[in-house]
């Protein structure tokens, strides 16, 4: 009996729509997020993480929408994140059918926010989305940074994981911004440097581009995989990852 | 068709046990009305978050008497995470304990484990004789929490105000051995989420309604 490393498609929603290329055959609406959370569902996915990127508020009815409709029809942990600012965004989220939130630059700005919603809702739905990137301004070398990658803080990563870990965070999805997109593996260090800091769940995020990738993000500490355009792209299933997962010897949940 | 009430004290996505219940077939309503929760054919009882946040949110509803009532009459009722927590004796998160309702002996206290919540799919070792688990021994459900009960100390009293069989009592491992399923004649729990276990809880959750009346 051994708890399973947990392999995780994201999906980025704009105003209700997948964005980013999927294409996938068979698929009817290959831009219909709750087609799409169906389809991982059935290849084996362990959860689904939502990603809003919708710029405008008013958008944001369909962002609701789209959650309730998936949480309808799939019976697997649903995280969604993306503009969340205070603990009425989270109610709303999890009364549409999230099982979980992330918080990421609201957290940056609003630390309190963290201690306001672990409170509330309990730690076990407080997911602290880090994006994070080398750099020299910083004791540990790494730095938080918001706005996707676009703005830095100064803020030292490793300090910040542990300081929204104290705050009642729980789980901690950690994505490399000097990885995201390379599809050269995910960043080793990072992973095994957080994970020597908290004591919380991590999903490694940002850097897969093949099935080779996963395991070494899971040796050096991750309890969790994500991946988003390899997935979309059918580049690599969700089944074939957690074969390789298998096949180094970690444990993975049989498809149902 | 079997009727459910999932009883709401604003814990955490009711919405998903309710659609899951759907989708296997019972009738259900989300709700605290005293009448609804006494003559459903089945009571969810949902819980995330704190212990003691739950116990809070219970009395403002007045379920411990509603509970009472119906495992009393023996009318089944089902018990979810922190909903199952609740159902001992006490609780101790960050030192403080709390009053459970006290349906059986115990503690539920923090497990020992490097990395924690414990949050993910994990197996479960069936009792041999586990209706609720029927088919399911050894498969995967899903599971959030950090706090648990780690002994099972309920030994069958016959002069009980309510008449229960012996327990069927299941456990999973994280660090160590933990209770993640309970049948006690009426009243039913699990540790992990049956409505966020894909088919695999679908199927907990018709060996469920099936019991009920």
């Amino acid at each position: 009996m051994t708890l399973a490393v947990r392999v995780i498609p994201c999906l980025d929603v704009d105003a209700g729509r997948v964005v980013k290329g999927v294409n996938f055959e068979g698929l009817r609406d290959a831009g219909d997020p709750v087609a799409l959370a169906r389809f991982y569902d059935a290849e084996g996915a362990d959860e689904l993480v939502f990603l809003d990127i919708t710029a405008s508020s008013g958008d944001r009815e369909t962002t609701y929408d789209v959650v309730r409709r998936t949480a309808d029809e799939v019976f697997i942990p649903l995280t969604v994140g993306g503009g969340v600012r205070s603990p009425d965004d989270f109610d709303r989220l999890l009364r549409a059918g999230a099982d979980k939130v992330s918080l990421s630059t609201a957290a940056v700005r609003t630390p309190d926010l963290i201690d306001e919603a672990a409170r509330l809702f309990g730690s076990q739905c407080v997911v602290l989305s880090v994006d994070t990137r080398r750099s020299t301004r910083t004791p540990s070398g790494f730095e938080v940074t918001t706005h996707g990658g676009r703005e830095d803080t100064d803020r030292d990563t490793i300090a910040w994981v542990r300081e929204a870990t104290d705050r009642g965070v729980g789980e901690i999805l950690l994505n490399s911004m000097d990885a995201d997109g390379t599809r050269s593996g995910f960043d080793l260090d990072l992973i095994a440097r957080v994970r020597e800091t908290v004591d919380v769940p991590i999903i490694a995020s940002g850097g897969a581009g093949g099935v080779e990738h996963f395991v070494p993000a899971v040796l050096a500490g991750a309890d969790a995989v994500l991946a988003a355009s390899i997935f979309h792209f059918g580049d690599v299933s969700i089944a074939e990852v957690k074969r390789t997962i298998a096949d180094a010897g970690l444990t993975v949940r049989p498809r149902g | 068709m079997t009727s459910v009430v999932v009883l709401d004290y604003g814990s955490g996505n009711v919405r998903s046990a309710q659609r899951a219940l759907e989708r296997v077939g019972a009738d259900v309503t989300v709700t605290a009305d005293p009448a609804a929760v006494a003559d459903a054919d089945g009571l969810v009882v949902p819980g995330v978050g704190a212990f003691a946040a739950c116990m809070e949110g219970l009395r403002a509803a007045d379920a411990p008497r509603l509970i009472g009532r119906r495992l009393a009459g023996g009318r089944p009722v089902l018990g979810i995470c922190v909903g199952m927590q609740v159902l001992f004796e006490t609780g101790v998160e960050h030192g403080v304990v709390t009053q459970g309702l006290g349906e059986w002996p115990g503690t539920v206290e923090r497990l020992t484990a490097d990395v924690l919540p414990h949050m993910g799919w994990n197996t479960v070792d069936a009792s041999p004789d586990s209706v609720m688990l029927a088919g399911l021994d050894d498969a995967y459900f899903y599971f959030v929490h950090s706090y648990a009960a780690r002994e099972w100390q309920l030994v069958p009293d016959v002069s009980s105000r309510v008449p229960r069989a012996s327990a069927r009592v299941s456990w999973t491992t994280y660090g160590a051995p933990f209770v993640s399923a309970v049948e006690n004649g009426p009243l039913w729990a699990t540790q992990f989420h049956p409505e966020k276990s894909g088919d695999t809880g679908a199927e907990l959750l018709a060996n469920w309604l099936r019991t009920l009346a």
